[in-house]
């Protein structure tokens, strides 16, 4: 079975239907890194679900290449590189007729793997999802909408693919379980390092979860691929500017914490604790009407203070 | 065309006041004939149904797999399996007896014919509407094509086929009576010579008891079948 992650190039990716005006995913050129959560993102008719499903050939690509690790994907045996790229959509796709276990193990079981090693596994993969163990023997319909979301990646990452790939999966869960969802995807993430391809038209999402986001306008042009960060500091153009939103400062505000800012002398007055982002902060000034902050360390003791014009120069 | 063979005929001179009078029910009739008469024809009966349900079961199978694959031959099939579904039985026998004689064939293609629709249109159905999510999710995740089918299209269909052979088989066992316009074999048998001798009450109601009671049996073993199969079915389809 497949290990590590890999590297993904999109390499002049083109598909065209026949008999339609223009391209669905139109000269798509971009490379994730090995390890890193790149976002496709754009409003519906931009090709995000088109290219993301050129990976693993459930469509094939008109022109172009898309290579991992090197390796074209039309080079594969379309088999084998499906087993080895995760796979997860969001209408979740368990089998209603199989067991969370027997779900969890369904690629290790292309693979060949025992019944006993499944087990294990899936047991490994439960906990690490933060599902009880127990939930090995229940059927899906037995689960929660977001228990079910978390068992979905749970067999997706079960063969230790390089990659994955991943079709809105949170978009259909109420907004508080999607919320714990991503932390807790991010958390994982932090373990299994893998290479994933995350396709969502949640701005939001896109900012809170990718490395790098790829904003596809419709046609499935690339109008810009870059961290979230440089994004939302410098859109390229009008288009992405009003894709990620006006409040697009504030949005980049939320990608810092106060501890990463250049703090002040500790202050006295209303704290908050240095794992705070900047745009909490910024809202608790408003809200008491104060120019600093006195920011606080891991053990609650004020070690600095943070001043409005650092927040908002 | 009718050949009875050793036909129950209730002896007027000597049997009890009930059979003489023919009333509604004698029990003494039924315990005195159970082994010659309703006992053979109860086990004939079940063969002719489980043959035609198994043999109509294989073609079915291979025609849905022909009609899921190929969807241009799905409307064909259906089309004849709903001719063949519409002859009257009796007119089906009189077609078939200058080819396949007074014999078993004859009553069991005509009932064979019979299982052909519901099964089919059961099969077809169960695999159409096995959601596409679930078919995209396996072939993502590297299944194969008969993969696909054998893990995943297959066992979700299986509530809609058993579904099917449920049907199937209770009409089959219904059926089957008009056999004994043919052969004397099964439960008909015995209704069929009653009726001959002066409409002799308690065999017909016997004979006529038994069918419906099989029918019940059968649909529960095959509800009990259902749940062992597909356990999860019951807890209903998810998201």
């Amino acid at each position: 079975m497949p290990g590590q992650a890999a590297e993904l190039v999109f390499d002049e990716a083109t598909k065209e239907y026949p008999g339609r005006e223009g391209a669905a995913v139109d000269r798509l050129s971009l490379t994730v890194p090995a390890g890193e959560i790149c976002v496709l993102v754009g409003p519906s008719g931009g090709g995000k679900t088109t290219a993301l499903r050129l990976v693993n050939r459930l469509i094939s690509l008109t022109s172009g290449d898309i290579r991992i690790d090197g390796t074209s994907v039309m080079d594969q045996d379309v088999v084998e590189l499906r087993r080895g790229i995760g796979y997860v959509i969001q209408q979740v796709g368990l089998f209603p007729h199989m067991t969370v276990e027997a779900n969890i193990g369904t690629v290790p079981r292309l693979y060949g793997r025992s019944k006993s090693w499944i087990h294990t596994r899936a047991q490994e993969l439960l906990d690490l999802v933060g599902l009880d163990p127990s939930y090995a023997a229940r059927y899906p319909a037995q689960l929660s909408g977001g228990e079910r979301q978390r068992v979905g990646l749970a067999r997706a990452i079960a063969a230790d693919p390089p990659l994955m790939l991943m079709d809105e999966p949170f978009a259909a869960i109420d907004p508080i379980v999607r919320a714990r969802l991503q932390d807790e995807f991010l958390r994982l993430q932090l373990e299994v390092r893998k290479t994933v391809v995350f396709v969502t038209h949640d701005v939001d999402e896109a900012i809170k979860l990718g490395d790098r986001m790829a904003i596809l306008r419709p046609g499935g042009k690339l109008a810009q691929y870059d961290t979230p960060m440089a994004i939302l500091e410098h859109p390229t153009d009008d288009f992405v500017a009003e894709f990620v939103g006006a409040d697009r400062a504030l949005k980049a505000l939320a990608l810092h914490t106060v501890a990463e800012m250049e703090l002040g002398p500790p202050s006295d007055g209303p704290r908050v604790a240095g794992t705070t982002t900047c745009r909490d902060a910024l809202a608790l000034m408003i809200e008491k009407r104060v120019d600093r902050l006195a920011v606080t360390g891991d053990d609650g003791k004020v070690i600095g203070s943070i001043a409005r014009e650092v927040l908002v120069p | 065309m009718i050949v009875a063979g050793g036909p129950v005929i209730p002896n007027f001179g000597q049997g009890s006041s009930c059979e003489v009078n023919n009333g509604w029910f004698c029990p003494d009739w039924v315990s005195e004939h159970w082994h010659d008469t309703l006992q053979p024809a109860l086990i004939q009966h079940v063969e002719l149904t489980v043959i035609a349900v198994a043999v109509g079961f294989v073609i079915a199978f291979a025609l849905a797999l022909l009609g899921f694959r190929y969807r241009l031959l799905d409307p064909p099939i259906g089309l004849v399996s709903d001719f063949l579904y519409t002859i009257p039985s009796l007119a089906l026998f009189q077609l078939l007896i200058p080819i396949t004689g007074i014999s078993v064939t004859t009553v069991e293609i005509a009932l064979v014919s019979y299982t052909l629709l519901v099964l089919y249109r059961n099969m077809i159905e169960g695999l159409r509407t096995v959601p596409v999510e679930l078919v995209d999710v396996a072939r993502g995740s590297g299944f194969t094509r008969s993969q696909t089918f054998l893990r995943v299209e297959l066992p979700l269909a299986l509530p809609a086929i058993l579904a099917g052979l449920r049907i199937a088989t209770v009409s089959t066992i219904s059926i089957a009576t008009v056999a004994s316009f043919v052969i004397a074999k099964g439960l008909g048998s015995p209704i069929f010579i009653a009726l001959e001798q002066d409409v002799f009450k308690t065999e017909i109601f016997t004979a006529g008891g038994m069918v419906v009671v099989l029918a019940l049996v059968a649909d529960g073993l095959l509800v009990l079948l259902q749940r062992r199969l597909t356990p999860w079915a019951r807890l209903g389809r998810t998201a």
